[in-house]
């Protein structure tokens, strides 16, 4: 059962754990820098942390168990070929530099020392050795597909979604806003658009169901029944029951929109979503935060509110600031406005850790 | 050999005292100063070798034109200052 929280927030990373008492910050790292994301490798205890100082670009860093932080080579693109144009699918010209480590996560269990990362502008890396160094996966970079990608959530398109599957190391699953999922059976030597089913509802027909230009905001993987998918789409949520072969798409009230979505690691029709009016206001249903959770593969939702502002709330939980622990019991999320809430009774009840910290990007469980 | 200050704001993050280099191009003079450092590079460049999009770079002076291969010309007693845009915020 966890009991330390890596929070990332705007202005550090904070370390939230539980005491005799209750949660509460118990350390603060980077403070007053970008912390955007951060990697517990259950493995071998080495957390990571990409940070983004806006001029002097995106970093990596690395702490081993009970060492410090250290930075580390953070994925960088390669030489861009001299006379190439290379536009994404807004026809902007695509900058070969990493803008956003958009997701980290580590290799299968027979791989040590593997990560992966997910990057703005759209590129794939694979680290053979803690973050050492790291090699693109030019086989996705150099498809054409690639050139339809558009930027969802920022200007650019990103990779943020990462799973590889439990069944096999060499299957990995990425999800790109907005570029749908992509799905490699042999550790990244061929790929395949696996998108279709998810839609949208306000693009003229032919476009609206293009499985490469989907915009799923966050994907996850069962565990322990890794055929089952669940994304939070821009439009809608969408689960896959085939190991993303197809995606049907499910309801949820108050609103099917938002960002972060978490699976039960054991019994895959259980998730939980954060939903907000969708897109073009992002802010809790009537000012009340609430958690939705599905028990029943998404044919009815518990809306969770104990513990919860109901008054005036505006948090947005972004896509990676919504997380559960190896039990299924627990779950924490972290807002825009500098709200941690943690329940240990999957959402039927929540504790309110801290309100102040400053926007959080991303809450991750670690030991 | 021309002489290279970096922004205090960098020090937090890295080690990049004032430096010296030789070299007739801001890129000769900084590949120079990164041969020893090689970790202020990526603070200052971005991965195509261009200078980063809210970095400024003064040669005695004048600001650096040539943001993407840092061929402006450099003299033997040249001061680079490598500091933060405004634009970035």
């Amino acid at each position: 059962m966890a009991r330390s929280i890596l929070v990332s927030t705007r202005k550090g990373l904070f370390t939230v754990e539980r005491g005799t008492s209750g949660w509460a910050v118990a350390e603060a790292d980077f403070v007053a820098d970008n912390v955007t994301l951060t990697l517990h490798d259950r493995r071998d205890g080495h957390d990571y942390a990409a940070l983004n100082h806006g001029h002097f670009g995106i970093k990596l860093h690395r702490k081993a168990p009970g060492g410090t932080w250290e930075e580390i080579t953070a994925p960088a693109y390669p030489e861009k070929p001299e006379g190439l144009v290379d536009l994404d699918g807004w026809g902007k010209p695509v900058n070969w530099t990493t803008q956003m480590i958009w997701a980290l996560e580590p290799g299968g269990a027979d791989e040590p020392g593997v990560l992966w990362a997910g990057t703005m502008p759209g590129g794939l890396f694979r680290s053979p050795d803690r973050g050492a160094s790291w090699d693109m996966i030019r086989t996705l970079w150099d498809m054409p597909e690639r050139n339809k990608w558009l930027g969802g959530g920022a200007d650019i398109p990103g990779i943020h979604s990462i799973c590889v599957d439990p069944r096999s190391s060499k299957t990995v699953r990425v999800a790109v806003s907005c570029g749908g999922v992509w799905v490699t059976h042999d550790g990244g030597a061929t790929w395949a658009c696996k998108a279709t089913g998810m839609h949208y509802g306000h693009m003229p027909e032919g476009e609206a169901d293009d499985p490469n230009t989907q915009d799923p905001h966050r994907m996850v993987q069962c565990p322990a029944a890794p055929d089952r998918l669940w994304v939070q789409h821009h439009f809608s949520i969408f689960m896959s029951r085939d190991a993303s072969e197809s995606w049907q798409e499910v309801k949820a009230q108050p609103s099917s929109f938002g960002f972060g979505v978490a699976v039960h690691p054991r019994d895959p029709d259980t998730a939980w979503f954060v939903p907000g009016i969708k897109d073009e206001k992002r802010i809790p249903v009537d000012g009340k935060l609430v958690v939705t959770r599905t028990r029943d593969g998404g044919k009815s939702f518990d809306i969770l509110r104990n513990g919860l502002p109901q008054d005036h709330a505006y948090d947005l939980v972004f896509r990676h600031a919504l997380a559960i622990d190896d039990t299924g019991d627990r779950l924490a999320f972290g807002s825009t406005t500098g709200g941690v809430w943690v329940t240990e009774d999957q959402g039927d009840h929540w504790q309110m850790v801290i309100h102040t910290l400053p926007p959080v990007h991303a809450v991750r469980f670690a030991g | 050999m021309a002489k290279v200050f970096f922004t205090s704001n960098l020090r937090r993050h890295v080690d990049c005292a004032e430096a010296e280099a030789d070299g007739s191009t801001v890129r000769a003079v900084l590949d120079g100063v990164f041969a020893s450092r090689d970790r202020i590079r990526g603070y200052v460049l971005d991965d195509q070798g261009a200078l980063r999009r809210h970095m400024t770079i003064l040669v005695d002076g004048q600001r650096l034109r040539d943001r993407e291969h840092l061929s402006d010309a450099v003299g033997a007693t040249s001061k680079i200052y490598v500091l933060q845009a405004l634009s970035g915020g």
